[in-house]
């Protein structure tokens, strides 16, 4: 039965079904209790859930992180929510040096099921520290798995999915898209989290994105359509491990890329991607990879952010030079 | 540096005097005065350095019921890890490890804490804690493969409820938090037990820990062994207050114990843990300690401290003292040390032979157990990196 819900409800709907069905879930964060985070994720868990499983933490995102690593070594699932994305760093240290390596450490003798939930980019004219995309630096990480949905359904089974993998779980949800509706089938057969999905078939030039620019890169291949080209959207779904093999699949097609995140250029996964792309498809490549994202200077203020994140005519511009190869 | 500002922000006994000499606003204030009244340390001693068993109203009943027999266990305990320890230190020194971080000196504060913890307790210790790893019943052999390079830890945590070693400084103290705000979830009895040391004490990780536990009341003690340096940097580069005295901003008690009397530890440490037990939350305890040697076999003490003060903590050792003690109370006879001997002999062989018997990992070892359940690149890169190593055989063998 498909429900038409906002993205930011779908998850709420995704992690109450999580505590439903193990008792073991754990959802934690500043102000995820009575006020339902700041984005209203969690709204409701606590008063069903009670304090003991929706627990509102001291605000020490290091101390919300490495808690939920003893709660995970004590065999509870924890979901943690870090406020904003500008605020994960105090806990950085906790989820690089100890929630990415303990299992490696441990030699497999120890799992650490944590997901942390980081609500990210911009595009809401938020003050500073609200509006950044990390995700590289956390890709860049051996032993996370870092994924981002795009919509209402992903956002649904992609946060089921990463409660039950045994692996720790950066999870990005594009903050800009929360109210977006979407239909939500709680009853399908999800696809492989890692596993990127083409959201609209061409031939032209592959359009690769996630999180909150794969609604760009749509809206994009829409204007492009009207001037009689057929782009092909792909929605990458997960960072680490991103799926090159999809990727691979779709430019073999179109022989053209551009890659899009909101995250700056320099050492962005487009980087990453434009890379392993011209290594695996240099034959079949008609021009150079190209990326449009976030230019290497501090997220400027809101009045600015439309001139710093990708839209409609960066993009577009970007499809032209591919397309002018 | 200058002497003028370290004794300005640090309020000592002898501030006052000093102040009169400085002449500056900052350490002639009165209340500086009632201050250092207030942070005046006191410590828990059942044990003096003499081996002379003193009276403790509030700690005696921890340890009324100690045997012979359990004293004589503490001292092997303490024996066979220093001898464990040395072997280690030789180890090192003869090529054999990579590096060795000594718990020379702070015997009692691990064995005392170490016995007073129950199977069902949960330990989340430093990069130190040998002498409690002996006690959690882990081989002292296995907690060398990390110093020689053949893995990162590598033992079961589960098995002996013993957390693999943190070299990142503090960061357990949180996963030692969460752990008791499991235990508490489940309802349990257990307790845990964090180590960390001076240092560490000025980690925002110890702090947020602090914090954490107070607020959920977490069955957890912190155990500080206070050895005094932190590599190069004495204790108060790390703190104004005696340490244990911070717990009481955060609500919670903190005792300082002589970490280098075994009985008083044990006393102490299983008063704490009770505490965890009976759902009065967290405790701090601080062991007042020694590190006698270097900060690991890297590290070269002579550029930051006199043998003076070495020669003085020797006065203080904790198996001195305990030795003392047990023959002055004839709890031990000379048979008994000489079997000690003989039991501490075949440790070190067996260490030193298993040490050098220890193989180095299969190199596919780089890929394994990165995650859990599995990652698209590192299944490529490991077949490319079978490739490579493959290409080598086609070449001959080699």
């Amino acid at each position: 039965m498909a429900d038409k819900m906002a993205l930011a409800k779908a998850i709420n709907e995704s992690l109450r079904h999580a505590l439903e069905s193990d008792p073991k879930v754990l959802i934690m964060g500043e102000d995820v209790g009575k006020l339902g985070g700041v984005f209203r994720v969690t709204d409701g868990l606590q008063k069903d859930f009670g304090e003991s499983r929706v627990i509102d933490t001291p605000l020490a995102e290091s101390g919300i992180v490495g808690t939920a690593i003893g709660l995970a070594l004590r065999g509870y699932r924890p979901v943690v929510e870090i406020q904003f994305d500008g605020f994960v760093f105090p806990a950085y240290d906790q989820i690089v040096t100890q929630l990415a390596k303990m299992h490696a450490r441990s030699l497999g003798k120890v799992k650490l099921p944590v997901v942390v939930r980081i609500p990210y980019g911009g595009g809401i004219g938020a003050v500073e520290h609200h509006s950044e995309s990390p995700e590289s630096l956390f890709a860049h990480v051996a032993g996370l798995k870092v994924v981002s949905p795009s919509n209402a359904s992903d956002a649904y089974w992609m946060m089921q999915q990463a409660i039950q993998s045994d692996d720790p779980v950066i999870f990005f949800e594009p903050k800009r898209r929360y109210w977006d509706k979407g239909e939500v089938n709680a009853e399908a057969i999800p696809g492989p989290l890692h596993k990127a999905q083409v959201v609209r078939e061409g031939t032209d030039l592959t359009l690769a994105a996630y999180g909150p620019m794969v609604k760009l890169c749509q809206e994009v291949a829409d204007a492009a359509a009207e001037e009689g080209k057929n782009l092909e959207v792909l929605d990458l779904r997960s960072v680490s491990p991103l799926d090159f093999d999809s990727i691979q699949a779709s430019v073999e097609k179109t022989r053209r890329l551009v890659v899009v995140h909101e995250a700056p250029v320099f050492f962005g996964s487009g980087a990453e991607i434009a890379a392993r792309i011209t290594e695996r498809c240099f034959y079949h490549l008609e021009a150079p990879v190209l990326r449009v994202g976030g230019y290497h200077a501090p997220y400027p203020p809101a009045r600015l952010e439309e001139e710093y994140l990708p839209n409609l005519d960066r993009v577009l511009d970007a499809v032209d030079r591919s397309l002018a190869y | 540096m200058t002497v003028e500002s370290t004794a300005a922000r640090t309020p000592r006994r002898s501030a006052g005097s000093k102040a009169g000499t400085t002449g500056t606003k900052r350490t002639t204030r009165t209340p500086a005065k009632k201050d250092a009244k207030s942070t005046e340390p006191q410590l828990v001693q059942l044990l003096t350095p003499e081996g002379k068993r003193v009276k403790n109203a509030e700690y005696d009943k921890y340890v009324a019921g100690i045997t012979p027999e359990e004293l004589r266990g503490l001292y092997r305990d303490m024996v066979l890890t220093r001898r464990f320890d040395a072997e280690a230190t030789s180890l090192q020194r003869q090529g054999e490890l990579g590096l060795w971080a000594s718990l020379l000196g702070q015997e009692a504060a691990q064995i005392g804490s170490g016995r007073a913890t129950r199977d069902d307790d949960y330990v989340f210790p430093t990069y130190r804690e040998h002498g409690v790893a002996w006690c959690r019943g882990v081989d002292p052999a296995n907690l060398l493969g990390m110093f020689r390079g053949v893995n990162n830890g590598g033992w079961d945590p589960n098995s002996n409820n013993f957390q693999l070693y943190t070299i990142v400084i503090g960061s357990q103290t949180l996963h030692a938090t969460g752990y008791a705000m499991g235990v508490a979830k489940d309802g349990a009895d257990s307790a845990v037990i964090a180590y960390f040391g001076d240092g560490a004490s000025s980690q925002g990780d110890v702090a947020e820990s602090f914090t954490f536990s107070a607020v959920y009341n977490a069955p957890v003690v912190f155990f500080c062994q206070n050895n005094q340096w932190a590599i190069s940097e004495p204790t108060e580069k790390q703190s104004r207050v005696p340490i244990y005295q911070r717990a009481q901003g955060f609500g919670f008690p903190g005792v300082r114990v002589d970490g280098n009397d075994v009985l008083g530890v044990l006393a102490v440490t299983r008063w704490a843990l009770e505490r965890a037990r009976t759902g009065e939350g967290p405790t701090l305890v601080e062991a007042f300690t020694y590190r006698m040697g270097a900060h690991t076999t890297s590290d070269d003490p002579t550029r930051y401290r006199g043998d003076e003060e070495r020669q003085a903590w020797e006065a203080k050792d904790p198996i001195l003292r305990l030795r003392r003690y047990l023959e002055a109370s004839n709890h031990a006879d000379e048979g008994f040390f000489a079997e000690l001997e003989t039991e501490s002999e075949a440790l070190g062989k067996r260490v030193r032979e298993a040490v050098r018997s220890m193989p180095d990992p299969d190199h596919f070892a780089i890929f394994e157990n990165a995650y859990a359940d599995g990652h698209a690149l590192v299944d490529e890169e490991r077949a490319q990196f079978a490739a490579y190593q493959a290409s080598f055989a086609d070449e001959g063998g080699n």
